[in-house]
């Protein structure tokens, strides 16, 4: 298989593609993600100040309150939810959030996506097959 | 997962937008906690209920899942709102709360839910037996299920609730498996417990050295199901506590490899309600956390005829025994001592915060775990007649 091809548990249905966005921390989508915006607003949380709209967000998991599934709702139909999403290990409430909103995701990567990706890195997500695609051109914009 | 034809139907899409959502979302949760299949539920319990809880969010997810045309397949039966519908006014609920709440309730109905607006549905009727599997969602219903009952349920989420419900189905994990219903903490309860504070104390305590352990106790002489849901609750409010036993009472009781014991004595009794009580005097005393049972209201009603209580007061219940109160005479002896029977809401989920009060009565560990944070009150802890005439 490709080098830039990585195999990864399905979790919410579709294939998306966008630049990545990656976080060493966990998201809590209630409070810590401006809705209207999508930009990171959780004091102190390593994404904060930038907006994961139209992002491959990775992130180990969710935190916080269970209303965050209903958030990432709000944050599609505003037109500024994440593009796909790669969990180190899924839960419910970043899983539900997913499925309800439309949005591919996957977990479980095979590979270590965290020391392999960077911000920016072009990425598609193809929850489908499981599959997790890392472009070969270099950082864009 | 291995699904049945039926359940590949739904998550294909065959029986409509909503089916296959929430299909989808059961199917994630089963990969997520290593499910093999499904199992098909007798009856749900939904949570996300209050506005106060789920928010503009929690309401635009549901009034999309209603346009979808979601539909429940078996019995399911709604937690409570943030207030009574019939008389919010009254219990001096803002009006701007009052239309999002009707708009949640409304979404609700559309798909077929049942209006219980309880927390406590086994006190109107809703009992599944030893063995049954269901899926509920409140954690207090969900200990009660699984504990008092003998009924087989995860803490559902709300949207879990609700996927199972909408597929009569729930992933086959945790709980539902006989491998998983054991207990790690055996508590050794070496006092006399009476009232139900006494069981809300023991609870709370108990709930914070459960640490993901499933609790047993032994030495309980006497409960009836007024105590064992303050005391599920309580453990549920303050350590996640989904299945506890209680040795010669519950139906079942199972000790997993080398439990922890522990001893719950006398002292430790009067500690742990010295530390849930803030000696002040309540504006406002709220029984049922979780919702009363008649038995309680008859209880209430008699305390209050005999002296009027200084402060205000709430009777927590579901409409259903509500009415049957009413029927009975209890509600006009509460409101005659200047209560309230409240239905479909609670103490905890309506916004007692926007309402002027500050300190609230409570005989419930459960309650007095959530009103500081949820509400933003201090809490009176204590015996019925403690705390209506501090």
């Amino acid at each position: 298989m490709d080098e830039g091809i990585i195999r990864a548990r399905p979790i919410s249905r579709g294939r998306a593609e966008g630049l990545a966005l990656i976080s060493l921390q966990p998201i809590g989508f209630l409070g810590g993600v401006d809705p209207s915006s999508g930009r990171v607003i959780e004091k102190g949380h390593p994404l904060e100040g930038k907006n994961i709209a139209g992002k491959v967000l990775i992130f180990p998991g969710g935190k916080g309150s269970t209303v965050g599934s209903y958030v990432m709702l709000q944050l599609f139909k505003n037109g500024k939810g994440p593009a796909a999403i790669i969990n180190s290990s899924a839960e419910p409430i970043i899983a539900v959030g997913a499925i309800i909103s439309g949005i591919p995701m996957v977990d479980k990567p095979e590979k270590d996506v965290f020391s392999m990706i960077r911000d920016g890195r072009k990425v598609v997500v193809d929850a489908d097959k499981g599959l997790i695609e890392i472009k070969k051109e270099e950082k864009i914009g | 997962m291995e699904l049945t034809r039926e359940e590949q139907r739904m998550f294909d899409g065959e029986t409509g937008a909503a089916a296959r959502e929430s299909m989808e979302i059961l199917v994630a949760l089963g990969r997520i906690y290593g499910a093999s299949r499904m199992v098909p539920v007798t009856s749900v319990q939904v949570s996300g209920v209050s506005f106060k809880t789920i928010g503009q969010a929690g309401l635009d997810y549901l009034s999309e899942l209603a346009v979808k045309g979601a539909k429940v397949r078996v019995p399911t039966f709604l937690n409570p709102a943030g207030m009574d519908s019939l008389q919010w006014k009254r219990m001096k609920i803002p009006e701007a709360f009052a239309i999002k709440q009707q708009e949640v309730l409304g979404a609700y109905i559309s798909m077929g839910i049942s209006k219980t607006c309880t927390c406590a549905p086994y006190f109107i009727g809703i009992r599944p037996k030893l063995g049954e599997h269901v899926a509920w969602a409140e954690s207090s219903a969900v200990a009660f299920a699984n504990s008092v009952l003998g009924a087989r349920t995860n803490r559902e989420g709300g949207p879990s609730a609700l996927a199972a419900a909408i597929c009569g189905v729930t992933p086959y994990y945790g709980l539902h498996l006989e491998k998983n219903r054991t207990a790690g903490l055996v508590v050794d309860v070496k006092c006399r417990l009476e009232t139900v504070a006494d069981f809300g104390a023991l609870g709370s305590a108990v709930g914070k050295l459960a640490k993901s352990r499933n609790p047993a106790f032994v030495g309980i002489r006497k409960a009836d199901e007024a105590r064992l849901k303050v005391l599920g609750a309580s453990m549920a409010a303050t350590g996640s506590v989904p299945l506890f036993f209680a040795e010669g009472i519950t139906p079942e009781y199972n000790l997993g490899d080398k439990p922890e014991i522990v001893t719950f004595t006398e002292k430790e009794l009067a500690a742990q309600k010295d530390a849930m009580d803030s000696r002040l005097k309540p504006d406002l005393v709220t029984i049922g956390c979780p919702h009363a049972s008649l038995d309680e209201i008859r209880e209430v009603a008699a305390i209050v005829a005999r002296k009027r209580p200084t402060c205000e007061f709430w009777v927590c219940t579901s409409r259903k025994t509500a009415e049957e109160a009413a029927g009975l005479g209890y509600r006009k002896a509460i409101e005659e001592a200047g209560g309230l029977i409240v239905a479909d809401t609670c103490m905890v989920v309506c916004p007692l915060e926007e309402m002027g009060y500050a300190v609230t009565g409570t005989n419930s560990g459960k309650a007095a775990a959530y009103l500081p944070n949820l509400c933003k009150q201090k809490v009176a802890f204590g015996d019925i007649e403690d705390i209506l005439y501090r």
